[in-house]
Parts: structure tokens; sequence; C-alpha cells
């Protein structure tokens, strides 16, 4: 069977594991974005933060994913359901490039610039969303674009523990030692992370000030 | 507010940074209503450190700095700052917002409508000597100078009572310094604000001050009248004067 009249044939399974793929990635991103961004900010206030969230963020990134799966099983919760673990797994991921964007983009403003707003009387808050984070929004914005290749990328192993996804093509193409299935879960994937890629290269673009004041 | 309380109250105002490094060692000194007060020195003497402690930029170490008759540390830090005007060399200028919107920021925050704080950046930038179109532009569009001019108009944009100025015209030019430093005069002359103003260059000094504070390793060593320093025979102040005559080749006052 070659390539094409597999995926004419099975376009539909493609179509919805695509789907289930896109599913685990744009929720796990968005919590990622929604504990990494506080976190990143947080760490820009207290200093002393920094070098130990950093250093566990690293440390979750050099656990192999395969073995991050699996340590996840026995968790109350979380272990309960495959696709509840593959979207906890992946957002763990996804942590590091957010939390050290948000902090390197806030912390690279001019000093000049937050001097004068601090001088002529902004609140912490104030000076955060009119200053520092319009101003490193790009830098953010860099860090999502990260998160989301390395999370479509890590994704198709989520379908080791029976998460599903464009994993299960790939897989299965394994076991069948059939290139033909395993290119209709790859190219998919391929696909939709160079897709991300450009997209939020455009919005990092579009959202980077200029630096010339 | 009796006119003869001083508006900013040094009173043995020291800072030791955590590492015991003294940066200033008991300051005092009163800065009157409407008069323009110099700070001079060399880079590391203390003089910018002093102006933000008057903001809070930075918090003393010991002794007390009173602003308008009341403790700075008694103040909310956010209502002294919009108290006062602020004006640095770097400028600061938010580089993602129009001129428009940097003037008005202060206003913005405070909520004036928006007819007003319209009303108030196109006086605010006739009074720096600009152009109204120059108001959509962004900051990268613009001189040096134009630069500079938008960051006096934000700090007067409160029409705060007090300016703290550290070195506003020292990255410009000779001719644009020049041009801002009279403007800057004319400018005072209207307002008649208290002014705290940094600078290195004792001609600038001269030329604007009323008073001159000279500093050395973050300690007071002269308060004079600007006519006084000339004449003065404290040995540090007499190789400033020595050191501007030789530049100026003259021994003429500016």
């Amino acid at each position: 069977m070659n390539f094409w009249s597999f995926v004419t044939h099975n376009r539909f399974e493609i179509a919805s594991l695509t789907l289930e793929h896109l599913w685990m990635v744009a929720l796990s991103t968005l919590l990622a974005i929604a504990v990494g961004i506080p976190l990143g900010i947080l760490i820009t206030r207290k200093r002393s933060l920094h070098k130990p969230v950093i250093a566990v963020a690293n440390i979750i990134q050099t656990v192999p994913s395969l073995a991050l799966f699996g340590f996840l099983l026995p968790a109350p919760w979380i272990g309960e359901r495959a696709g509840r673990l593959a979207i906890f797994a992946l957002m763990a991921y996804a942590l590091l490039p957010l939390i050290r964007n948000t902090y390197v983009g806030i912390t690279s403003v001019d000093r000049a610039i937050v001097d004068a707003a601090r001088g002529m009387g902004l609140t912490d808050w104030q000076l955060l969303y009119k200053v520092e984070l319009p101003l490193a929004a790009s830098v953010i914005l860099a860090g999502i674009r990260v998160a989301l290749v390395i999370s479509i990328g890590l994704a198709t192993i989520a379908a080791a523990i029976g998460a599903g996804g464009l994993g299960e093509l790939i897989f299965r193409g394994l076991a069948m030692v059939n290139n033909a299935v395993i290119l209709a879960g790859a190219i998919p994937a391929a696909l939709m992370a160079l897709i991300a890629d450009t997209l939020l290269g455009w919005l990092e673009k579009r959202f980077s000030p200029q630096r010339t004041a | 507010m009796a006119s003869s309380a001083p508006v900013v109250d040094f009173s043995k105002v020291s800072l030791v940074l955590a590492n015991g490094r003294p940066i200033l060692q008991e300051l005092s000194f009163e800065v009157q209503r409407g008069e323009i007060l110099i700070l001079l020195g060399r880079s590391g003497s203390g003089k910018t450190t002093a102006l933000k402690l008057i903001n809070r930029l930075l918090e003393l170490s010991t002794g007390q700095l009173r602003v308008e008759g009341c403790a700075t540390t008694d103040w909310n830090p956010i209502e002294l700052r919009r108290h006062i005007g602020y004006a640095i060399q770097e400028v600061g200028l938010f580089p993602h917002y129009t001129v428009a919107r940097n003037i008005a920021l202060v206003p913005s925050i405070q909520n004036w409508p928006r007819e007003k704080s319209e009303a108030r950046v196109r006086e605010l930038l006739r009074l720096v000597g600009l152009d109204a179109e120059i108001a959509s532009r962004y900051p990268h569009e613009l001189s040096g100078g134009q630069r500079q001019r938008v960051g006096v108009a934000r700090a007067l944009a409160a029409d705060p009572p007090i300016l703290l100025m550290d070195e506003p015209f020292g990255a410009l030019d000779p001719l644009t310094r020049a041009d801002l430093q009279r403007e800057f005069l004319s400018l005072q002359q209207q307002l008649g604000k208290t002014v705290l103003f940094v600078t290195h260059d004792l001609h600038e000094a001269l030329r604007l001050g009323t008073r001159i504070a000279l500093l050395e390793e973050g300690k007071l060593i002269s308060l004079t009248s600007t006519d006084e320093f000339l004449r003065s025979s404290e040995p540090l102040v007499k190789k400033y004067v020595e050191a501007f005559v030789t530049s100026t080749g003259q021994g003429e006052r500016p």
C-alpha cells in the first residue's frame, strides 16, 4: 500500500488524530502560558527565586519524554487518564522557554525606561502592563513559539501511553514496518509545527518594539 | 504653605550599600521654593543618587529627607512621585507610545478627561518649542534634541511643583544643548518650579543655577550662590573654576 492510497483510505482517521493532536498541544501550551508567564514575572520581582525556578524547569526539560510519561502514570488524578497525563507532561516541558523568555524579556527592558516610569509615579502593576509586558511581548512570543514547536513534536510520543494523536500512526507504522503509515502521522505533525512556527514568527515581528529610544 | 519653608530638606542624609560602601555621607542642605539648585560633581560623586532619594527610587539609610515639610518615608511613594517631575539624560521615553501618549502618561494614570489631557499635550509641546504635528510620532522618529524636549514636557505634564533633572541635556551636541538651556531658563521664568538639576558641567551650572551644591565622594563640599562659587576659596571649587577657565580660555563669566 503506498502513501497516497493509505491517506485517502484513512483520511477521516488521520483528520481526527490531527485534531486530537492539536487539542493536546493547544491545551497544554495554554496551561503552560497560564503558569509560565506569571512565574516568569514573579522571578523578576523576587530575584532570589530566579535560580531555583529556572533550575526546576531545566531539570524537567532534561527528563526523557518517555520516562516522564512513565513517571506520571502512578500520580493521582493526573495518571488516571492518558490524555490528561499527556497534557500535563507537555505543559511541564513547555514551561522552561516560557519562564525564561518572560524573565529575559522583562529584565532586558531598558533601565532608563523603567526608572522614568517609576519616577513618574506608575504603580508596580501599571509598570508591568503598560511598560514591561508590551516591551517584552516579542521575547515572550518567541518563548511561546519554541514551546509550541517542541510540544507538537513531543506530543507524538504521547501515543506510547495511549493518549492518541498523530503519534498513533507513527507507532503503528513502526510496528507494521510500513513507511506509508509512519509518514501519514509524521507529515501532518511536521506541517503543524511549520505553520505554528510561521504564525508565531509573524506575531513576534508585529509585536517587536522600536528599541531605539 | 509658607513660602519660606524649604521645599526639599536634606538633614544628615546617608546612603550605605548592603556591602557597606557609603554612597552619600551626612548630606544636609535645603532647596527653596522657585530656585534652581545645581548638584555639581563628577561621576560617582552621588549626585544622581541624591536625586533618586527625593522621589524614593532609592531609600536612604540614615538621616531625614523632607519634601514639602513631610518626611519622604511618610509620603506614599506613588503620590510623592506624581508630585515631582523627573527628567533624565537617557530620557526613558516609552518606545511603544507616541509622543502624545508619552507626554500624557501621568495625566492618563490620574484619569484626566481626554480633552483636558489632549489640550495639555498641545500646550506642553508649544511650551518646549515643538511642532504640534510631532504628537503622533514615535520616539525613534525624533532627533536627540526633540526627544529631550519631549522628556521635559512629560516631566511637566501634571504640573508638578518640583522638578528633578538628571543631566537632561547631557547627551546633546553643544548647539542644541545651548538652545535647550536658554529655553529652559525662559520656561522656568514662566513656571517658577523648584528645580534640582544634576550636571557635571560647570558651564551649565553657572548658566542655569541659582545656587550650586558641589558633591565629591558622597559629601557636600560647598553650597554657594553661582556668583560666590567663582570666588570661593574652597580648594576643590577652585580646581573646578580653574579647569573651567582653562577650557574656555578666558577668565570671563559666561
